[in-house]
């Protein structure tokens, strides 16, 4: 049995079982049966050979596992025992071991469910935009085992004070397991929040994450959103953050990624409305064989919006950093302010990074910019460190500390932030 | 304390250092002059350990130990000082964050216990006091958007803190007014003892009426052609170097 015929069993043990997003899988699963898994000559997957990433072998969850409720503890983000936790396992969401303290503010329900009440109608419009954007196989086949997916709600005008933290446990403890998180998040209008998603392979084998999460974000809203990346180096990941921006609201994401195999982070900010805010912030500290690869979009469809952009990367080893940076600026979106950069520093004789700015521009009263470096450690600057008697490895350790420090400053959750730092610091190896 | 014998210095395939002779005993001050370009921040790198640049040949005795043998950081922890004439910038590294690395990495060395951070504190406040530097600045980004002045400032900041047996000044006085030349030099004065040196390279006469030069050499094409007193200096900022490229330049023809 191969990948595919491997999904197609999966898939029809699932068929029918939905009420609500039948429809919306069935669409799917047409759409990913007729193109597949996207080969390298795919012109958005040419670095990343994801074919050899889903195996024939792939354990593939469609009912509900039962997620010890216990093990979460021992993966909890240090310093957010009270914070609002949602628990995804192989893929599906468990709302038994899930916490969300403000209740009042904060809806979370399966996105089944969501589909048939009340939040139905914003369930019909928004799940699925991101298949404009990547109207490839990946996405298609999350769409098609959607149901098993969540819907968030962060009500009108609600500031959620603590962070609304996804865990996704992926157990491969029996063999090669395949997880596909569904996630749709509605910040209503003046709303305030932070989601941090975080991943967890447990068992040591090998694993695929094949995550869509699609927020839109209304009026005045304020969103924060952090990616942290540090499962194992069996852990393969490909995910679509997909942002649907309304009017004035503000968006600000950062993107972590510090181990893994082969990592494919989209993320996609859709200026939808006048004055809106982006700010994209990532951080790739890679090791080993692994491969990430970050593509941002930012599509600018309506005038006086602005996005400010930075990704940086480290790369030891025979690691590999891509980073593809594409920013539309359609006809109508005069006034519009973008700004990219992306810096990369490679440590390893066998590692690479590879930089593509992608600009179209189709207004002409616009202020757009960017640049892109790829380069070694500072030799003057290590040298000047070491001539005050820090040791090479220490002052090596500076210099790269120094280089991430702005997109961790970029993190304003002071837990998160400190815990990301110490095992950056322990990456490192920096001694006091 | 530092004995540089015969030596010489190239890199890529240019022959900067031609056989350099220098013998610096505790206590002392050592002044080197001499034109652009003759080698005199090639001879300060090559002692600090800037592998830029080979060795081709001589040697260099400092404290008993064979300097060139040392890593950069080693020589800076036996004592070794360099300011530099171009200090780097580098963003993201404050001057304290550094400086409590790099002292604690020294303590560590000689077998001291690290400084808390009180302490630390207190040693930085002595120091800043000594060379009259703002704590605004030591918390800013190494160098980075520092004036001229500034760099010059933050590395004898940086000497007073590490309190280093030989510091070798490369122009510290270029692009200092007069105040700050009078604070840096007085800085230079305070720390100097009887067990302790410096070598102070220096285009002006002028640094050399605050920091009173025990000698005075003049490096020319690689090579030190001629040594005496603070007298020397006076002379050459009367007749330049002419007198001297005539005089080398003839012997060698
Ligand atoms: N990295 C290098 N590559 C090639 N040549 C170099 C390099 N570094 C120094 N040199 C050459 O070595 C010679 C000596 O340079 P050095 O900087 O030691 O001079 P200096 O005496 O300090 O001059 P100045 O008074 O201008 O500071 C110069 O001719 C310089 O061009
Ligand atoms: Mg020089």
């Amino acid at each position: 049995m191969d990948a595919t015929s491997n999904i197609k069993s999966a898939y029809a043990q699932l068929e029918g079982k939905s009420k609500n997003l039948s429809a919306f899988q069935e669409e799917n699963w047409k759409t990913f049966s007729g193109i597949g898994i996207p080969a390298l000559k795919h012109e958005e997957w040419k670095y990343i050979p994801i074919k050899n990433v889903f195996k024939a072998s792939m354990n593939i969850a469609v009912e509900h596992d039962a997620f010890d409720q216990s093990a979460l503890s021992n993966y909890i983000l240090p310093g957010t025992e009270d914070a609002n936790h949602i628990v995804f396992y192989n893929g599906r969401f468990q709302e038994h071991a899930s916490k969300i303290n403000e209740k009042d503010k904060l809806v979370v329900k399966s996105l089944e469910i969501a589909a048939g009440d009340e939040d139905a109608a914003f369930v019909e419009t928004n799940l699925g935009n991101s298949q404009g954007y990547h109207p490839d196989g990946v996405n298609a086949l999350n769409g098609a085992f959607a149901a098993g997916g969540a819907f968030i709600k962060i009500k009108k005008g609600a500031v959620i004070s603590q962070p609304l933290i996804i865990y996704h446990f992926a157990d491969s403890s029996n063999g090669f397991r395949f997880s596909q998180p569904r996630i749709l998040v509605s910040v209503e209008d003046n709303a305030q929040v932070t989601i941090v998603e975080t991943y967890v392979n447990h068992g040591g084998g090998e694993s695929l994450t094949n995550e869509v999460i699609e927020i839109c974000t209304g009026r005045d809203s304020i969103t924060r959103y952090i990616k942290l990346q540090n499962e194992g180096n069996l852990s393969n990941h490909t995910g679509t953050t997909h942002v649907r921006q309304l009017e004035r609201s503000n968006t600000h994401a950062v993107t972590i990624t510090l181990d893994g195999a082969v990592v494919r982070n989209n993320l996609n900010m859709v200026m939808e409305d006048e004055h809106a805010e982006s700010h994209m912030y990532g951080l790739y500290l890679l090791k080993g064989n692994t491969l990430a690869d970050n593509h941002t979009i930012v599509d600018n469809r309506m005038p006086h919006c602005e996005s400010n952009e930075l990704y940086k990367g480290i790369m030891d080893d025979q690691s590999t950093g891509v980073f593809n940076g594409k920013i539309f600026v359609r006809k109508d979106a005069q006034k519009t302010n973008a700004y990219q950069s992306n810096k990369n520093i490679l440590l390893g004789d066998q590692a690479s990074a590879n930089t593509k700015p992608q600009l179209e521009i189709f207004a002409d009263d616009v202020k757009c910019s960017h640049g892109c470096t790829i380069g070694k450690l500072d030799e003057d600057a290590l040298f000047y460190l070491r001539a005050r008697g820090i040791s090479e490895k220490n002052a090596k350790a500076l210099l790269l500390h120094a280089f991430a420090s702005d997109i961790l400053g970029q993190i304003e959750n002071e837990a998160i932030k400190n815990y990301i730092e110490t095992l950056i610091s322990d990456r490192l190896s920096l001694e006091a | 304390m530092l004995k540089i014998e015969n030596l010489q210095a190239r890199i890529e395939e240019k022959e900067i250092l031609k056989g350099i002779n220098l013998d610096i005993k505790p206590g002392e001050v050592h002044a080197i002059m001499g034109p652009n370009g003759s080698g005199k921040s090639t001879l300060a790198s090559v002692l600090a350990g800037r592998e830029d640049y080979e060795v081709t040949g001589g040697s260099v005795d400092f404290l008993g130990k064979d300097l060139l043998e040392l890593s950069p950081e080693d020589r800076a922890k036996e004592g070794l000082f360099l300011a530099f004439q171009y200090p780097v910038e580098i963003p993201g590294v404050s001057t304290t964050n550094f400086m409590k690395t790099a002292l604690n990495e020294k303590r560590k060395y000689q077998g001291l216990d690290p400084l808390d951070a009180a302490q630390f504190l207190k040693l930085m406040k002595e120091k800043m006091k000594l060379v009259q530097i703002d704590q605004a600045l030591l918390s800013r980004s190494l160098n980075e958007g520092f004036s001229g002045g500034e760099k010059k400032r933050n590395e004898i900041f940086q000497m007073a803190m590490l309190e280093p047996k030989l510091a070798i000044l490369d122009e510290t006085d270029s692009g200092l007014d007069i105040d700050a030349l009078r604070i840096v030099a007085n800085g230079v004065n305070q720390l100097r003892s009887k067990d302790n040196a410096f070598l102070v390279v220096t285009h002006y006469q002028r640094l050399l009426e605050y920091i009173v030069p025990d000698y005075v050499h003049v490096l020319y094409k690689g090579r030190i052609v001629k040594s005496g007193t603070k007298e020397l200096a006076l002379e050459l900022e009367e007749r330049g170097y002419d007198f001297i490229k005539e005089e080398v330049d003839q012997a060698i023809a």
